[in-house]
């Protein structure tokens, strides 16, 4: 039942600040950021209360599972492991982070941007944790429209253009998905005779070939989308670039997030033998995106659309990383998510608070903010270096674990996606120099940031630490639950592949 | 006949009782509250004699109608429509008309016409059915007569009615010469036998053209767009769900003994069809600035929407066109619903730009539009996702590849207009509010309908047995 809470807390808190926001703006973003805190406090408990078991004990931390609509084999199942705990903790934490950095930005309508904020934030979640595939296409689909709220309501210069088009896009890779979905519900009810959207049930059958392969495909129209990979990326600079701050940090920290977590849960057991024949193509297309995503981040001149393309760079990482099929990689990949997430969002949030102060996001014409803001430079600064990977920095252990569990699958990919981190590089000095060094040539006096702006920086800085100096319980939560999406493969291919490709993944020395 | 047949035949009885007591109630007195009572008190009676019927179905009373579960269910759901359209007529009539009381008396014989539809399996009923509806709809179309796009909307809906029904006593002459016989379910049969003649397929091609036309698919769905937007917007709301319903009723009943996967010819026009209604309807919706329009050719890509669960074989098709039905109708109601309320007393609130910043003006108003606008893209928590999804259901376990993927692209075309106007509603507006007057009845009737509609979308499961239990359809 915990789960339910954890889901039901911050719909309740976004319903509360929605009537509290008829009266008052300021009392909204209290009750979601104490709701929010309520379930930070419930999964920390989870969290430590199962450190030591998560990674070899039972296949779900906790779950819950109550009928829903049997009569079609629906089930309103939820389930923690490993992976979803980790993410949903992520989700937390940066829609704490959403909250905090709209605190002064959201003038009209406080109170439904906030329920449109939190409700986003619970389809998410419900990503994370529902093992029911309706289920799962139901908080798919369910988050999509708060988040098009944020962006056509409260969005920039173009914002209903940006709205729609995410939209569109994601509403047809959804689509695609419960075709596929229900292909799966149907192959499995006459294959056993019993029709349902189970997970666990459905992991129980082998899917012949062809069909395999075409379900596939409709799971990976969904996830590509959302990840984004390249040629399906096209929504995200548009989405990015004209959402409120708040709506850039979910999308960027959180969204995506879920269509890789949708890749790892779903298209790697299901469907082992036709993930690994699309392998290959998969991997190119994540190499093609960490080169494309960092050199189209290098040309852009609207800081808040470069930030948006070095996403599509580094999930590359996290796409290479799940096509490996190795312990190493799939840690990387997790790792990956985690830290882009939380640079990703602070990155957004820095944005957002140089827009509000000097009304542009043009990097032409900033410059010199250092010296008039030296906390906000600071921060500018420690979350550009991360971005580029830098070493001490978990971005830095996430793009090495991926290259790592790359390099005995392809060499020639590994290298291609190793020249994507001097191109990070690049375009990260870039960024740090054009906005806040050299010569103040706007002539820019602005407040420097404040101490609630300060104290979150401090919290995101350091969580990209924590995952970068000492990773170890991070990978030891996660590593139970990812072993458990490989072996289903394992078991099933166990001629064919040679052995040798699996380099055993990061074990914890004590 | 016997007592056990009147009692099962007691809703339709109930049904043309009503429109004869209001009418000899209005030459003792002419108020118009109490037609109004009288017009909800026979709906509400006649919801509950579906109850008595139960037992004695399946009984087939005379060889023209089937009373069945399956009549039952759509006879219900029918007159629930009906009753909300009389909530929403009451307001919006009493501010409009001189002569308003007569209007209820042809919305019950639509009624009866409608659920004469859900029981027909005889040609003679559909014909019987099809005129009585028809018929009270030109009156009701055209009942502004003060207005000039009411009545050209009224003759439009007059001359096309009458050359669909042309269609359809032709084609049943042409059926009626071939085989030797007007039951539908055995005619369909030998329509889609093998080796049936050139004459035989012409006639059943007629009479689902002149069904087509009826349900306003593509190719015959050039008169919606004008019938919507001429007519009074609760008069609207009726053609789009009880109107269609019935049609799509009878013809679910007339094919349930088909197998389509087998049968190629009749599959395929009904395909096609589908096809084009789904795209022709949502992409010529995309550019609307007129919600009444708009709403029209969403209902044309809608009903090709079912036509994909009425391909299906199997159960499911009875159980995806049925609850997608009932989805479609909260739906509807609820969108029309609030088109009649926003409406003021010369016109009705059809253009784009008197939903700009609804929702600072009406929150209230402007959220159950949204969620009937969400319920129609097909967004969770709403009537219509759960309706999609037993479409897409339908249309994968039978690998109806083509209408699926279909389904999917114009769902997404679809999704563009809807939230258009959508975004509208939430559009800062300068101009001071106006605040109109409350409108309790109606009001009512919307708060009902969305919550039906979350209903339907979070907790379906008892919808969901109840049109299981209502079985098979009898024959």
């Amino acid at each position: 039942m915990i789960l339910l809470w954890i889901i039901l807390i911050p719909l309740a808190g976004g319903l509360l600040a929605w009537v509290l926001g008829l009266r008052s703006d300021r009392s909204p973003r209290r009750v979601c950021l104490a709701s929010l805190g309520a379930d930070l406090v419930i999964l920390l408990y989870l969290w430590f209360a199962n450190l030591p078991a998560a990674g070899t004990g039972g296949v779900w931390i906790a779950q819950v599972s109550l009928p829903w609509l049997p009569r079609l084999g629906i089930g309103f199942h939820l389930a923690m492991d490993g992976i979803s705990l980790l993410l949903v903790l992520l989700t937390v934490f940066l829609g704490m982070a959403a909250v905090i950095s709209s605190w002064g930005e959201i003038g009209r309508q406080a109170g439904f941007f906030h329920f449109n904020l939190m409700a986003a934030l619970t389809g998410i979640m419900g990503v994370f944790v529902a093992v029911d595939l309706f289920l799962f296409y139901f908080f798919w689909e369910l988050m999509l429209v708060p988040m098009y709220f944020l962006i056509a309501l409260w969005g920039h210069e173009r914002r209903l253009f940006a709205a729609v088009k995410f939209f569109i896009f994601t509403q047809v890779g959804g689509l695609l998905m419960l075709a596929a979905i229900l292909g799966l519900y149907f192959i499995h009810g006459r294959e056993t005779g019993t029709y349902t959207f189970d997970y666990v049930k459905l992991l129980g059958i082998a899917v012949p070939e062809p069909a395999a392969r075409l379900i596939l495909l409709g799971f990976l129209a969904a996830f590509l989308v959302k990840l984004p990979a390249v040629p399906f990326h096209a929504w995200l600079p548009d989405a990015h670039t004209e959402a409120p701050t708040a709506g850039s940090v979910i999308l960027a920290g959180l969204l995506l997030k879920t269509g890789a977590y949708g890749l790892m849960r779903f298209a790697l057991p299901l469907f082992p033998a036709a993930t690994r024949e699309l392998a290959p193509i998969a991997m190119a297309l994540a190499v093609i995106g960490i080169l494309y995503g960092a050199v189209l981040a290098f040309a852009q001149t609207d800081l808040k659309r470069l930030v948006a393309y070095t996403s599509i760079s580094h999930m590359g990482f996290v796409l290479l990383g799940i096509f490996a099929f190795n312990e190493t990689a799939l840690q990387g990949a997790l790792i990956q998510m985690l830290c882009h997430g939380v640079s990703t969002g602070a990155l957004f949030i820095l944005v957002g608070s140089i827009q509000e102060r000097i009304h542009t996001r043009e990097m032409g014409r900033m410059g010199g903010l250092w010296s008039v803001a030296p906390r906000l430079g600071g921060a500018w600064l420690f979350f550009a270096l991360a971005s580029l990977g830098l070493p001490g920095m978990g971005n830095f252990i996430g793009e090495f674990l991926v290259l790592l569990g790359t390099y005995p699958v392809s060499i020639p990919m590994t290298a291609a996606a190793a020249a994507g981190l001097i191109l990070s590089t690049v375009y990260a000095v870039r960024m740090i120099q054009k906005a806040v060094f050299g010569p103040n040539r706007g002539g820019w006096r602005i407040a420097d940031l404040t101490i609630r702006e300060t104290g979150m920086m401090a919290a995101m800085m350091f969580v990209i630490l924590w995952l970068g100096l000492y990773p170890q319980p991070f990978l030891n939560t996660a590593r139970g639950s990812l072993d458990r999406l490989l072996e289903t493969g394992r078991t099933e291919l166990t001629a064919g592949l040679s052995p040798s490709i699996d380099p055993g993944g990061v074990h914890d020395s004590h | 006949m016997t007592v056990i047949e009147w009692t099962a035949l007691l809703p339709l009885v109930i049904l043309a009782m009503t429109p004869a007591a209001a009418m000899v109630a209005l030459a003792v007195c002419r108020s118009y509250r109490m037609t109004c009572t009288i017009a909800a008190a026979g709906l509400l009676l006649a919801f509950l004699a579906l109850f008595r019927s139960f037992a004695p179905a399946p009984l087939q009373v005379t060889p023209l109608l089937m009373i069945d579960r399956y009549a039952l269910f759509f006879i219900g759901l029918m007159v629930s429509a009906g009753f909300v359209v009389v909530l929403l007529s009451y307001e919006y009539m009493k501010v409009r008309e001189e002569r308003r009381e007569e209007f209820y008396i042809l919305v019950l014989t639509a009624l009866l016409g409608s659920a004469i539809l859900a029981c027909a399996c005889h040609l003679a009923s559909l014909f019987l059915g099809l005129e009585i509806l028809s018929v009270s709809l030109y009156a009701l179309i055209a009942y502004h007569h003060g207005i000039r796009s009411s009545i050209e909307a009224g003759i439009k809906y007059l001359v096309l009615a009458s050359f669909s029904s042309a269609f359809l006593v032709f084609g049943t002459a042409l059926v009626y010469a071939e085989s030797g016989t007007l039951e539908i379910t055995r005619m369909a049969l030998t329509v889609v036998a093998p080796g049936t003649g050139p004459v035989l397929q012409a006639g059943t091609i007629l009479i689902v053209i002149g069904i087509a036309f009826k349900l306003a698919v593509v190719p015959f769905h050039m008169w919606a767009p004008d019938i919507y937007e001429g007519s009074p917007a609760p008069v609207t709301a009726f053609i789009a769900t009880v109107s269609k319903g019935a049609v799509f009723a009878f013809l679910l009943r007339s094919f349930s003994q088909v197998d389509f996967i087998r049968e190629g010819a009749i599959a395929v026009f009904f395909t096609l069809m589908a096809v084009a209604s789904m795209f022709a309807g949502n992409l010529l919706a995309l550019f609307q600035d007129n919600v009444k329009r708009l709403l029209a050719y969403s209902s044309v890509a809608h009903m090709g929407y079912l036509l994909v669960a009425f391909l299906a074989d199997g159960p499911i098709r009875v159980a995806a066109v049925a609850f997608y039905l009932v989805a479609y109708f909260v739906t509807t109601l609820g969108a029309f619903g609030v088109v009649t309320v926003l409406s003021g007393e010369s016109r009705d609130a059809d253009a784009l730009d008197d939903y700009r910043g609804l929702f600072y003006r009406r929150p209230w108003l402007a959220g159950i539009f949204t969620a009937m606008l969400l319920s129609l893209a097909g967004i969770p928590m709403t009537a219509g996702f759960i309706g999609k999804f037993y479409l897409m259901t339908a249309g994968v376990g039978n690998a109806l590849w083509m209408l699926v993927m279909s389904l999917v692209i114009t769902s997404a075309i679809g999704l563009y207009y809807y939230l258009r106007v959508v975004v509208v509603l939430y559009e800062p507006q300068a101009e001071t509010p106006t605040v109109s007057a409350a409108l309790p009845a109606a009001t009512a009737a919307l708060t009902a309908m969305v919550l039906l509609l979350l209903w339907l979308g979070i907790y379906p499961g008892p919808v969901v047995e109840m049109i299981q239990a209502m079985g098979t359809i009898g024959y």
